[in-house]
């Protein structure tokens, strides 16, 4: 790679006397990822810019907004129940569904910074879904697969998302940073119960039929125009696991209103 | 042919059909034609290298090319994609291929996932970009240690924390509405495999999405910006590649 000069000049000296001091890539890289995590937008610059000021938000931008607030609020005060829920969670898994809880908190304060008055007011959820899942939190499975189809649902939903958010730099960027961490949350949510941290074919996997609609559609093979299927002389799981397919906001909030009480 | 993107100054066409791809690929693996091709771009493809080697007896050592512009626009960033992608394919076909010592079944099994889907990536974005699409690059992994579980799963870490990032603060950068769709298609498995190799290496803990990773007061993955990522990535690349005419961030 060429270390040109106007590449180089875009980027904050320290990072670049790093670069020159280290010798070594993996510690290079350690030290930049370091580096480059104090250039995240940070909450007070986000909600201090102009588009924190909601009634300068248009209004296309302040409904996704105020879906994915839905969203977060939903999983915020799921996971903030299980883990007030005693003896639902075990002590093993304590720390992962702690810091699951910790960024679904953030999401739903940063979402509602950037709305100000704009952002709706928080539904009275049903984590039971109407009795579906009657013990989700007193039996440890059943609130694992719950969060499981919550997380892989917020894959898709912001990924749904991001085509809306097309004019606004700076919120695109924001909603593809949640929309990452959410699948992180998912692939270890699905690792905990012993599936794969991908999604395969539109497998729902040991989930109960229920849960069918968050995967439904994840089986597309054709991306670009192009069908895939045969590619590189790779299984179609192979392929479909390489590509997590968006849902739509309709089919998203059937989904979620499973969990709104009306 | 057939077109698949249009943007608007740019549009990428599919040269093969996948399954054309696939015979190609069949082709270049058991035919001495692929020693040759090998030789002439330089891939360093473990697959063609190894028929390379087992052909004309070359030695594995890369020839040097000229230097790859990654191009400007939506086919740059894609070109971008492509690279890191060509990276990541690169290490995990090692990383499987010579497993590192005590290498369980259920490793074996994340990484072969990992580099299928890696693979699949390259491969979609070489037949997106037709024509448009840079060369293969050469790696160079001279730091790695394929025999040390540490050294494999860190460097796994390394590369799917920045890939993650690369895409996330790449989307800005698409005009093209379908483009921006499919990398957010990508990075979402991107992260999904960097939490699974962060909980190989600290099982059970909040590692998969730790406050390294992960910023913990907003909850934000990272965003970093082309410039930002190609010097991490630089140390693993051993052709020269220029970026000077990618999109630059708005902010």
């Amino acid at each position: 790679m060429d270390y040109n000069k106007p590449l180089l000049e875009s980027v904050e000296p320290d990072y670049i006397n790093e670069m020159t001091a280290r010798r070594d890539p993996i510690e290079k890289a350690k030290n930049m990822a370091g580096a480059a995590a104090t250039t995240i937008i940070s909450f007070g610059a986000l909600a201090g810019t102009t588009f924190g000021q909601d009634k300068k938000l248009p209004g296309k931008i302040a409904d996704v907004l105020n879906f994915a607030l839905t969203l977060e609020y939903l999983e915020d005060e799921f996971y903030r129940t299980a883990l007030g829920s005693s003896g639902l969670i075990p002590q093993d898994t304590q720390d992962v569904f702690g810091q699951i809880s910790k960024h679904e908190t953030a999401h739903v304060a940063l979402l509602k910074s950037v709305l100000g008055s704009k952002a709706v007011a928080k539904p009275n959820f049903d984590f039971t879904a109407g009795g579906a899942f009657g013990d989700v939190f007193r039996n440890y499975q059943t609130f694992l697969a719950v969060s499981q189809a919550f997380e892989d649902t917020g894959v898709r939903a912001y990924k749904g998302q991001a085509g809306n958010l097309k004019d606004n730099a700076k919120i695109l960027t924001v909603a593809l940073q949640i929309h990452s961490v959410e699948a992180r949350h998912a692939a270890e949510v699905r690792r905990l119960r012993g599936e794969k941290g991908w999604i395969s074919g539109d497998s729902r996997g040991t989930l109960p039929a229920p849960t069918q609609p968050v995967y439904n559609g994840e089986g597309n093979t054709t991306q670009g125009g192009a069908n895939l299927a045969g590619l590189a002389g790779l299984s179609n799981a192979a392929i479909t696991e390489s590509f997590d397919e968006p849902l739509s906001k309709e089919q998203v909030l059937a989904i979620a209103s499973l969990f709104i009480k009306k | 042919m057939t077109k698949i993107f249009k943007s608007d100054d740019e549009a990428f066409n599919l040269e093969a059909t996948a399954e054309g791809f696939t015979s190609r690929r069949k082709f270049l693996k058991f035919s001495s034609a692929a020693a040759l091709t090998a030789f002439a771009f330089g891939a360093l493809n473990p697959e063609l290298l190894s028929a390379r080697t087992a052909f004309l007896g070359l030695p594995i050592e890369p020839i040097q090319e000229g230097s790859v512009d990654l191009g400007k626009g939506d086919t740059g960033i894609l070109n971008y994609a492509y690279a890191l992608e060509q990276l990541e394919a690169a290490f995990y076909t090692q990383a499987v291929s010579t497993p590192y010592s005590g290498m369980n079944s259920a490793e074996r099994a994340i990484l072969t996932d990992i580099r299928d889907h890696e693979i699949a990536h390259r491969e979609f974005f070489k037949v997106a970009l037709g024509k448009k699409a840079i060369p293969g690059l050469q790696v160079n992994f001279t730091s790695i240690n394929f025999g040390s579980r540490d050294s494999v799963l860190g460097t796994a870490k390394t590369f799917e924390d920045v890939g993650v990032s690369a895409y996330n603060g790449a989307g800005q950068l698409l005009k093209n509405v379908d483009f921006l769709l499919l990398a957010g298609k990508i990075v979402s498995v991107e992260a999904r495999h960097a939490a699974t190799i962060r909980d190989l290496l600290s099982p059970m803990s909040s590692a998969f999405a730790g406050d390294d990773a992960t910023d913990p007061s907003t909850g934000l993955d990272m965003a970093r910006t082309p410039a930002q990522v190609l010097p991490l990535v630089a140390p693993f690349i051993k052709t020269p590649v220029t970026a000077n005419k990618l999109p630059k961030p708005k902010n």
